[in-house]
């Protein structure tokens, strides 16, 4: 498991909070442990992301939660320039990247490059998952970010 | 089995708007514009506002339908109805709504309408004092993606990619609404012009969306009234017919975060068939395009998968001159739109199509008895609309 040093983002955006209905529960608990965990139906092996309570394919309720190498290719991207929260006033660009997961039925999740913010974005590039811990939250959570796999 | 359709069957008596205004400039409360617009359109068509029984909308629009009906003195209210959904994804389902209760005898008279006084009521590019977040949202907000042009750059850049699309082709659809929005003077940017130079040098908001890629923030509000097609001559103006509506999104559109399979579209893939099967006409009788403009990329999309034109030869096709009345290949958002004449989500580009049938557009085009606007590029539901004159039917 891969962990970040510090934070890409400075503090003060919202905090990740599974739903009242405990949905999404098994993810964000999963980052916390380091595991990316994504919905994987045992019944039909369909691969889905966001969660739901039933799989979309075959109608089970409650699909499995299976966890998944951290690992993936940059799908799409942006470099966001306009702070849209205070908290990323004067923070200058950052980039976000949407990643999809081949070995876990092309489904994809969003987070961020982490390094320059001004270094070139590859769609199709590889990735690998870093786990950014925020201990020090109200709410301790933990996020995926990415990074170019080294050579 | 009989064949359903709106085809002919519904007409557009008249339409209405409020003054435009920057946001949080206007003078008068939301609802206070909601009622100018709608009593706008009633003063079009020449119909007493009591004669209302209907009101349709979209976006959680804030201007009750009851309220609305106490406030106008409406002897009987017979149809409110709501289309799900946020953005301008509903504009064109809305009046698809209201045209089916007057189709479907459940109305006769029924005014479909957006009011947005945004500066009342807080802005959609800021997220500021939310502390915690769930749902879709959580697996975006904490990585900095908050405001709609930061949830929507990703698809673009998608598209873009997919099909070599160049910032010149979005650059162009910004300069036509600019370039229509001078002549307009409703708009909030009459009297400022844009050219290149002044869209390539300003900020970034997100790339690849330059400032002017991305639609205003206003406040205003606008309105049509929607009668049967026996009544349609009864009215002052020109009888403006629904040719045709759809609304909607194909497989699992909505699966969040940024899982739709069909990720780099405008969700009008399965909804322009219908509408072009709907309305008996085909992509290139199509004179002249309100097409909803979140942000230019959308628009990009929006007309690709109606057909008007090829993925592979958006770099050619979107230029100024292609796209501006009255004799471009494909006039588009000839009012100013979004970004340019007034953000009320999309309502406004289905006045202006009326406008345009109607032949009285401050930009018309020369070939405009069949009119295309299209709600919402890029969410779930979208909704497109065709509109024609009586030669059409």
């Amino acid at each position: 498991m891969k962990v970040a040093n510090n934070y890409y983002l400075p503090a003060g955006l919202p905090t990740p909070v599974s739903e009242p209905d405990g949905l999404s529960e098994p993810f964000w608990s999963g980052l916390k442990m380091g595991r990316l965990r994504i919905q994987h139906c045992s019944h039909c092996h369909t691969w889905q992301f966001g969660p739901e309570w039933l799989c979309h394919h075959c109608h089970r309720f409650d699909p499995e939660w299976e966890e998944v190498e951290p690992k993936g290719k940059i799908y799409s991207w942006e470099r966001v320039w306009h702070p849209s929260h205070d908290a990323l006033k004067d923070h200058g660009p950052y980039i976000a990247v949407l990643v999809e997961l081949p070995h876990a039925g092309n489904v994809r999740v969003v987070g961020n490059l982490l390094g320059d913010p001004m270094q070139e974005v590859i769609i199709g590039a590889d990735v690998v998952g870093i786990f950014e811990h925020h201990v020090d939250a109200e709410s301790a959570y933990t996020l995926l970010q990415w990074q170019y796999e080294a050579d | 089995m009989k064949s359903n359709t709106l085809r002919g069957q519904v007409a557009i008596a008249g339409i209405g708007e409020s003054n435009y205004y920057r946001h949080g400039k206007s003078p008068d409360s939301e609802f206070k514009i909601a009622l100018q617009a709608i009593l706008a359109a009633c003063d079009d068509a020449g119909i007493p506002p009591a004669q209302i029984d209907g009101f349709a909308s979209f976006s959680d629009d804030r201007n009750d339908a009851s309220r609305l009906a106490a406030a106008l003195g409406i002897r009987q209210l017979r149809s409110a109805t709501m289309q799900w959904g946020g953005g301008g994804g509903g504009c064109c389902a809305a009046v698809a709504n209201g045209a089916a209760a007057i189709l479907a005898g459940m109305a006769e008279c029924v005014v479909v309408f957006r009011s947005l006084a945004q500066g009342q009521f807080g802005r959609f590019g800021r997220t500021t004092g939310i502390n915690t977040i769930s749902g879709e949202k959580a697996y975006l907000m904490p990585y900095g993606v908050l405001a709609p042009p930061q949830r929507f750059a990703m698809r673009v850049r998608r598209f873009m990619h997919e099909h070599g699309v160049r910032q010149e082709a979005m650059r162009a659809i910004a300069m036509a609404s600019y370039h229509h929005a001078q002549a307009n003077p409703r708009a909030v940017m009459h009297g400022k012009p844009l050219d290149e130079q002044r869209y390539d040098q300003s900020r970034w908001v997100v790339e690849p969306f330059h400032l002017y890629d991305c639609c205003m923030e206003n406040d205003g509000a606008a309105a049509i009234i929607l009668v049967s097609q026996e009544r349609a001559r009864d009215f002052k103006s020109k009888p403006v017919y629904v040719l045709g509506a759809a609304a909607g999104s194909g497989f699992r559109a909505g699966a969040d975060p940024h899982n739709s399979p069909d990720y780099a579209s405008a969700n009008f893939g399965t909804l322009a068939p219908n509408l072009f099967r709907m309305a008996g006409v085909q992509p290139q009788d199509v004179g002249v395009v309100q097409s909803y403009e979140n942000f230019t990329g959308g628009v990009l999309m929006t007309l690709v998968e109606h057909g008007l034109v090829e993925a592979q030869d958006i770099n050619q096709f979107f230029t100024l001159d292609n796209l501006i009345a009255p004799s471009g290949k494909l006039p588009l958002n000839t009012s100013g739109g979004n970004l340019a004449e007034c953000y009320v989500h999309g309502m406004e580009l289905v006045v202006e199509a009326v406008r345009q049938v109607r032949g009285t557009s401050s930009s018309q085009a020369d070939k405009s008895d069949i009119a295309l606007v299209a709600g919402g590029p890029m969410v779930t539901p979208a909704s497109n609309l065709l509109l024609g004159s009586e030669d059409v039917l």
